[in-house]
């Protein structure tokens, strides 16, 4: 970036300014363009926190690739017009330094991380999908804690279960499923517990991300903002067959969660068909060969099944 | 400039013995107190854990060449994956940078040795221990280790076997002896850089690569001793039923994730401030021209010390941190970027109106400033809460850090390997082989490497054995990358063997470079300068500055060419 400008502090050549003054309008125009290519590395937007982090990865792109090809200009420079002729042992430019140049460099990367920071502080004050976490020291515990949170809001406070390896979510309602249903454009509360170990409840098309920790009853809001079938994905490494524990995030209208709560009352508990009992038994038919793994936890008792090849938009 | 002479003569008297250097192989595998040995030592067992590291990684590339889990059993990619990270980190990259730290140091300050011989040859013994202990996991019940270079508890303390002796019970058992060991050998190099410079050689006179192995050093001091009381409690949740980290007992899981990365995230930084260090001596070399900055450079590698024992909970941000506590180390996380951009903006001025040469050292140095100035935007991209709420634990993280861990760290090894390769085996390397490594592995890792970056910003979370179908293009391109860093491998290992068994003589300075280690014939005699230390009249890097490093220098030159 800084580098670009020439080492020598007097009587700046013409020529020299002009170069480095195309050199920085095709940096800044391919930054922007990089900042605007982002959307389409990343899967869609379907909540109200997905706009925000988007826009803020769209801006440390463009501020990344205005530094990394500046950066990236000066090395291909010095390597196109400053190498040494083969046999020429000479010594390059003796400069041991430039104090302007060092302040520079220092007080601008500054600016520009605060900024960021600041930037970032006020986007997580405006997503705000955290709220406090309550102590427990057992699962039924977390249960009990979780079960007494008096729900102000609509949706929820649905409980999402997190297992070895399966999900399982139960509504105010009475639900039990496999699958969650949420209503598009309302703020839905979730108490994520888990009953084992870590557990990452991760939706890429939300852009949202939050560990269930054992013995905390964790309490976190979002706002589906897409109606679509989203991916709905374990983060963080929890064992054995971690890699299956994935369900969908249904994100539908209002009428149609609700006519989704009333159908699945209506219908038996029945427990869920679970890839992880299903590749546990796999393995056992076959000898039992791999290395250790505890056995996955009895599938839940649902009212309503996920359907884990029906196809999802993110 | 301080005229201070921290010299402490006292070194010279301890006894010392080395047998039969250089001729005598067989001291290789002796308990050799000889700093140069123990350097080589470190570096040849290292390098072949990278090539065990290597192999496992190739196998987790060849399952997830295909999305559904179907070359391996889930649990033994959760084994190989956990044990790829740890070989890595614990068997190749801390040991080889000792062995540089132990090869280096001395003679760059014109010290005989290391400042307690013994110690150093009783911490590189416990290296070979450790890996061996690592290695016998794959062979008891249950495999090795499946939980994660991490260890996270509850997970790591499930133990489903019921055996007392378990994968992951020798796991901890070698973590925490790489934890005695780089804490002894941590002890050693930085009473040595303190207590053993030349006469003449102030703080400011120092080489940059003493510097940072110092600033270095002083982490391993501050945080290791964290990590290993963490590995202790989870040996003690996970064998003898103690609750530091259980629910059910009145623990918590996230404790332990303190203890890891309090430690965890300034090895990172154990790891980069050497190689910080050897770019910063790569770069004026072979661009003929001093270090852009010098003394800057020099105080930033303390500010990177300082400001990496205060980020760890950048690892925490999704693990139920509150609000708070994420702003205040997402700031510290951002800060890190200045004294880096420093170092980075430093090198780039030591390049410009240079005399480049491309030597392979060189190359691997341009590359790795290439690749480290890309992951340090992904750096700061994970660093920013709300990014990191998305991308945190999936294959972005994964790319990052193999972008530093390797593109840059080992890229840096490399190019260490290269330079002072004539210096201590006194042999040279030949140069089109090592262009050849170069031009493998730069292609080779970012192909492996960069369609991780997508991967992970499309949702793939890091550690699965199997994916949904939409990730197979990005997964086979890293797959690719992955068998084409294996292929690299090849001109580099018998570039090192055939040199070091016929490669032709090396002169005492092949590069015409600066610096007390050059001044030594190659190889150096046990003692380096012996009773001969020169005293040190001017700063480090003064190419085309036409002044001595040493005083009375030409005769300090003449006596190396005898010696040689």
């Amino acid at each position: 970036m800084t580098g670009e400008a020439p080492s020598r502090p007097f009587r700046p050549d013409p020529a020299a300014i002009v170069l480095v003054a195309i050199a920085v309008a095709l940096n800044v125009l391919a930054s922007v363009w990089m900042s605007q290519r982002v959307h389409d590395w990343l899967p869609v937007q379907a909540s109200s926190a997905a706009p925000y982090v988007d826009n803020l990865f769209a801006l440390e792109a463009g501020i990344g690739t205005f530094i990394f090809l500046g950066c990236a200009c000066v090395m291909g420079w010095t390597i196109l017009f400053n190498r040494a002729p083969k046999y020429d042992m000479d010594d390059g430019a003796p400069i041991e330094g430039n104090l302007r140049l060092e302040i520079v460099w220092t007080l601008v990367p500054l600016v520009i991380v605060m900024a960021i920071a600041v930037h970032a502080i006020q986007v997580n004050q405006v997503l705000a999908t955290l709220d406090g976490k309550v102590r427990v020291s057992s699962g039924s515990e977390a249960l009990a804690v979780a079960g007494s949170a008096a729900g102000e809001e609509p949706v929820g406070p649905i409980q999402v279960i997190g297992r070895q390896w399966s999900w399982e979510f139960i509504y105010p309602e009475g639900v039990h499923s496999t699958e969650l249903h949420l209503p598009v454009d309302r703020r839905a509360r979730l108490e994520l517990i888990s009953m084992d170990v870590l557990h990452g409840f991760y939706v890429p098309a939300f852009r949202l991300k939050q560990d269930l920790v054992p013995g905390s009853v964790i309490a976190y809001a979002l706002t589906p903002t897409r109606e679509g079938r989203y991916r709905l994905r374990d983060s963080m490494f929890s064992g054995g067959y971690f890699a299956a524990n994935q369900t969908d995030v249904v994100v539908e209208s209002d009428d149609a969660y609700r006519a989704w709560l009333k159908d699945a009352l209506r219908r038996p508990l029945v427990p869920a068909a679970n890839p992880a009992t299903e590749l546990w038994r796999l393995r056992r038919e076959r000898g039992d060969r791999g290395w250790a793994t505890v056995p996955p936890a009895p599938p839940p008792l649902v009212h309503v099944d996920a359907d884990p090849n029906a196809p999802h938009d993110a | 400039m301080s005229p201070t002479i921290p010299f402490d003569p006292r070194v010279l008297r301890a006894p010392h013995p080395v047998p039969g250097a250089p001729d005598n192989w067989r001291r290789f595998f002796s308990f050799n107190t000889d700093a140069k040995v123990i350097g080589i030592q470190y570096i040849a067992v290292s390098l072949f854990f990278l090539l065990v590291g290597g192999l496992l990684a190739m196998i987790m590339r060849g399952e997830l060449l295909t999305p559904p889990a179907d070359l391996v059993d889930p649990t033994v990619y959760n084994g190989l994956y956990t044990m790829h990270g740890t070989v890595m980190l614990f068997l190749f990259l801390f040991p080889v940078l000792n062995g540089f730290n132990n090869l280096l140091i001395p003679p760059m300050i014109g010290a005989p040795d290391m400042a307690f011989p013994r110690l150093n040859a009783a911490a590189f013994w416990l290296f070979p221990v450790f890996g061996v202990i690592l290695m016998l996991s794959f062979l008891v019940p249950g495999g090795p280790s499946g939980s994660g270079w991490w260890a996270y508890p509850p997970v790591s303390t499930q133990n489903p076997l019921g055996h007392f002796i378990n994968g992951q019970f020798l796991w901890i058992l070698a973590v925490a002896l790489s934890g005695v060991s780089s804490i002894m050998g941590a002890v050693n190099f930085c009473t040595t850089i303190i207590r053993m410079r030349a006469p003449g050689m102030g703080w400011f006179r120092m080489p940059i690569f003493c510097w940072t192995a110092l600033a270095a050093q002083a982490i391993q001091l501050c945080g290791l001793p964290v990590l290993t009381a963490g590995a202790v409690m989870l040996l003690f949740d996970l064998s003898f039923g103690t609750s530091f980290f259980r629910p059910e007992g009145g623990g918590d899981p996230m404790l332990y994730q303190h203890f890891f990365w309090f430690y965890s995230h300034p090895a990172v930084y154990v790891m980069v401030l050497p190689i910080f260090g050897v770019f910063s001596e790569v770069f004026p070399v072979y661009a003929r021209k001093p270090l852009f900055g010098y003394h800057v450079v020099a105080i930033a590698s303390f500010a990177i010390t300082f400001l990496s024992l205060i980020v760890w909970v950048h690892h925490m941000f999704y693990s139920g941190t509150p609000q708070w506590m994420r702003n205040v180390f997402m700031v510290t996380t951002m800060l890190i970027a200045v004294p880096t951009g420093i170092k980075v903006f430093a090198w780039l001025g030591t390049l410009w109106r240079g005399k480049l040469r491309l030597t392979t050292p060189m190359l691997f140095c341009l590359g790795g400033l290439f690749n480290f100035i890309f992951a340090g935007i992904t750096g700061i991209m994970l660093a920013t809460v709300p990014v990191d709420i998305h991308v945190g634990n999936t294959y972005f993280v994964v790319g990052h850090f193999h972008t530093v861990i390797f593109s840059t760290i080992t890229y840096g090894v490399f190019a260490a390997i290269y330079h002072w390769f004539p210096k201590f085996t006194g042999r040279m390397t030949y140069e089109g082989l090592g262009q050849l490594h170069f031009v493998l592995t730069f292609l080779g890792s970012q192909l492996n490497f960069l369609p991780m970056h997508w991967a992970g910003l499309m949702g793939m979370p890091r550690r699965v054995a199997s994916y949904d179908p939409e990730f197979a293009g990005a997964n086979v391109l890293a797959s690719l990358g992955a068998f084409l860093l294996g292929v690299a491998t090849l001109p580099f290992l018998i570039n090192i063997v055939s040199s070091w068994a016929r490669g032709a003589k090396a002169p005492a300075n092949p590069w015409q470079a600066i610096g007390l280690e050059w001044l030594l014939p190659s190889p150096p005699p046990a003692e380096n300068f012996g009773e001969h230390v020169p005293v040190v009249i001017a700063g480090p890097y003064g190419y085309g500055l036409g002044r001595d490093l040493v005083e009375d220098q030409e005769s300090v030159v003449q006596r190396s060419l005898q010696e040689a």
